[in-house]
């Protein structure tokens, strides 16, 4: 009978190659899918891994869709790694979206570029400030972030719909439930003539090359990372419990305010209820993909914006409902977490286990644990 | 009057689908387990609920299916966490994203499709008592089910040997271990039994609170549930109160559009994930209440013979 053996040290190689094999895993299953839904499966693949790429606009799109991804993720990627669970970027990103807005919508005709600076600042502090109330609770009263971080997300998608149905909604827009579309001087500078993809990308990666610094160059990286892997540990070293929860969700907060000030005064320019595109919770499962690493997040993020895209396709193209894109999301970080089960252990046989290997087995654990 | 006595059988009906929700997750942990994908196993159940009994006729069917399909996703996620270690957080986490995605995506060929005449319930004589008559007696059968279950879990987990094997298995899964318990299957069937129960609410919020299927009509009740596992201290009596107070503030928000209170409908919606976070602070506040209450290994792993 197969049985899991752990491995005196998690595997190197198995960390990289997990995501891949879940990966493989997962479009096995959506192959299965498309020939279930009578859809042909190579058609589908191909729009799902080709299609994004083909073209200069096709990966404009791609860009813009990662974006948010990404930045989301790289600040969820900090906040895992110190055992702090934000699962509620998606609050954070809207309420980014809101702050933008409301100070895009001061522009008048005669304001400079400029304004996209205050823009952006708005927004990192709103995602800042929303993920603020969760670290306050956790550290006065220690009420679960998890829960606090979710609650957030339903209030403050209501509170969006209570701006654009409410005050904030345009006059002239034939009462529909949107704001006035912002104004050419607040819109974030795009990369290219008549491509939509915007000085957001860029941005994104000089952040992955800053949370990079953060993490593993800093001694504040360094102190987060402890605290995630061993409390213990960070308590004795004298670590900051406290400061560590404060930075983690202060940072992850304004990276997802970021993101959604980034799409508010970029691709959407005007506020709806459908700001919320679940980009925050789909980060998590980029951070995931990502190793929990900013370079590995620029990978899961275009994938997951693959997937994004994909679906949209298969939607015109295949008549295949874009909800797919949700499954495929949902299944790729299932079977990462089941393939990660190999980065720790390794499978073996029962029978073959002696009892001697066995001892060999706990003496190189012990010794692993103290080295 | 009036107003009152419907506001309390509303009050019962939206505290059934936390109560049956939160009392599956108090059995699961019980057990050491949490499972946060509560919510993607409810959205799953409901529209699961909801197509078996569109295509069948049968309620009962529904609420099979809806069960069903919350124990084989509980299933899915006991698997991962109990025999190949995964984190309990994230796994519950990407069931919760998988059942988002494919509930929306199952429910695709069902937005627009109604189901038969709903069933009217009612007990005889009783009903009949003025004002307090129609509010407490002509609620569906699964309300009176849910006051059961309460007491039947209270029963069993404080006066029979299996609750207290099971009790054993959360505080010490190691100590269980070594009496010769087999843990791992013991925690495998209360995550099973909790994925059903949910699954249960679920397909009752499709089927019989807003008989219809709407992408993502959870609304967040799995979580909800999930806090009031805490609030309630892990106990089925503080569960089914906890729920009635939350079923309150949901339906409260509905009366006082009614009366027609000059806020705006967003604010009143906000209500219940407020009301959430403004108890999880007041109870979590105290840090030795919960913890003295806390199934000692709950988000741990065990790992037997390591």
């Amino acid at each position: 009978m197969l049985k899991l053996e752990a491995r005196p040290q998690p595997s190197r190689v198995m960390s990289i190659a997990s995501p891949v094999l879940a990966l493989i895993i997962t479009i096995v299953i959506g192959t299965v899918l498309f020939a279930a839904l009578g859809k042909d499966p190579l058609g589908g693949m191909y729009l799902l891994f080709v299609e994004p790429v083909r073209t200069p606009y096709a990966l404009s799109e791609l860009a813009l869709k990662a974006t948010p991804l990404l930045l989301i993720a790289l600040g969820l990627s900090m906040c895992f790694r110190s055992n702090v669970w934000n699962i509620g970027a998606e609050g954070q990103f809207i309420i980014g979206a809101i702050c933008a807005g409301g100070v895009a919508m001061q522009a008048g005709p005669d304001t400079g570029r400029w304004i996209v600076v205050p823009v952006l600042l708005a927004a990192v502090l709103g995602g800042m400030l929303w993920a603020a109330i969760a670290a306050l609770l956790r550290d006065r009263f220690n009420a679960s972030e998890i829960l606090v971080t979710l609650m957030l997300v339903y209030v403050a998608d209501m509170f969006l719909s209570y701006l654009v149905y409410g005050p904030w909604k345009d006059p002239a827009g034939y009462n529909f439930p949107q704001t006035i579309s912002f104004l050419p001087s607040t819109q974030t500078p795009r990369l290219f003539m008549g491509l939509r993809v915007d000085v957001g990308a860029l941005i994104a990666l000089v952040l992955v090359g800053a949370f990079w610094l953060l993490i593993f160059r800093t001694y504040a990286g360094f102190q987060l990372q402890v605290g995630g892997l061993a409390p213990a540990a960070a308590r004795y070293a004298g670590f900051s419990s406290r400061r560590m929860l404060w930075t983690a969700l202060l940072m992850s907060g304004a990276m997802a305010g970021l993101a959604g000030g980034l799409e508010a005064a970029g691709p959407l320019g005007q506020l709806t209820p459908t700001v919320p595109a679940g980009y925050g919770f789909a980060a998590i499962i980029v951070a995931f993909v990502g190793r929990l690493h900013p370079v590995g997040a620029i990978f899961s993020a275009v994938l997951m914006s693959m997937f994004y895209i994909g679906g949209e396709l298969a939607q015109s193209r295949l008549g295949v409902p874009k909800a797919l894109t949700g499954v495929f999301q949902g299944l790729l970080l299932f079977t990462l977490l089941a393939c990660d089960t190999l980065v720790h252990y390794r499978l073996g046989w029962r029978h073959a286990r002696t009892r001697a290997s066995h001892a060999i087995g706990t003496v190189a654990v012990v010794k692993s644990k103290e080295a | 009057m009036e107003a009152l006595a419907l506001l309390l059988g509303a009050t019962l009906n939206a505290g059934t689908v936390i109560a049956i929700a939160a009392l599956g997750l108090l059995i699961n942990e019980r057990s050491g387990i949490v499972n946060l994908g509560a919510e993607g196993m409810m959205l799953v159940a409901a529209i699961a609920g909801f197509a078996t009994s569109v295509n069948t006729g049968s309620d009962w069917l529904g609420f099979a299916a809806g069960a069903g399909a919350g124990a084989a996703m509980a299933f899915a996620f006991g698997v991962l966490v109990i025999w190949l270690n995964t984190n309990q957080y994230a796994t519950g986490l990407a069931l919760s994203l998988f059942g988002v995605g494919f509930s929306a995506f199952a429910g695709v060929p069902y937005t627009q499709q109604k189901l038969s005449e709903r069933p009217q319930f009612a007990i005889p004589y009783l009903s009949d008592v003025p004002l307090l008559g129609p509010a407490l007696f002509k609620q569906h059968p699964l309300v009176y089910f849910t006051v059961l279950l309460t007491l039947a879990l209270m029963w069993f987990l404080y006066r029979s040997r299996a609750g207290l094997v099971l009790r054993a298995v959360g505080e010490s899964p190691s100590s269980a271990h070594a009496l010769g318990y087999p843990v791992r299957q013991i925690r495998l069937a209360a995550v099973m039994a909790g994925g059903a129960l949910c699954g249960l609410a679920g397909a009752y919020i499709s089927l019989v609170y807003t008989p219809l299927w709407v992408e993502g009509m959870i609304a967040g009740k799995g979580w909800i549930a999930l806090a009031l596992t805490t609030f309630a201290t892990w106990r089925p009596a503080r569960v089914l109160a906890g729920a009635y107070l939350f079923g309150g503030v949901t339906m409260l928000q509905f009366h006082l559009q009614g009366q027609g209170v000059q806020v705006p409908s967003q604010f009143l919606t906000m209500l219940p994930y407020l009301a959430t976070i403004v108890v999880l602070v007041l109870i979590s506040r105290n840090a030795n209440f919960i913890r003295a209450n806390m199934p000692a290994s709950i988000g741990k792993p065990f790992f037997p013979g390591s």
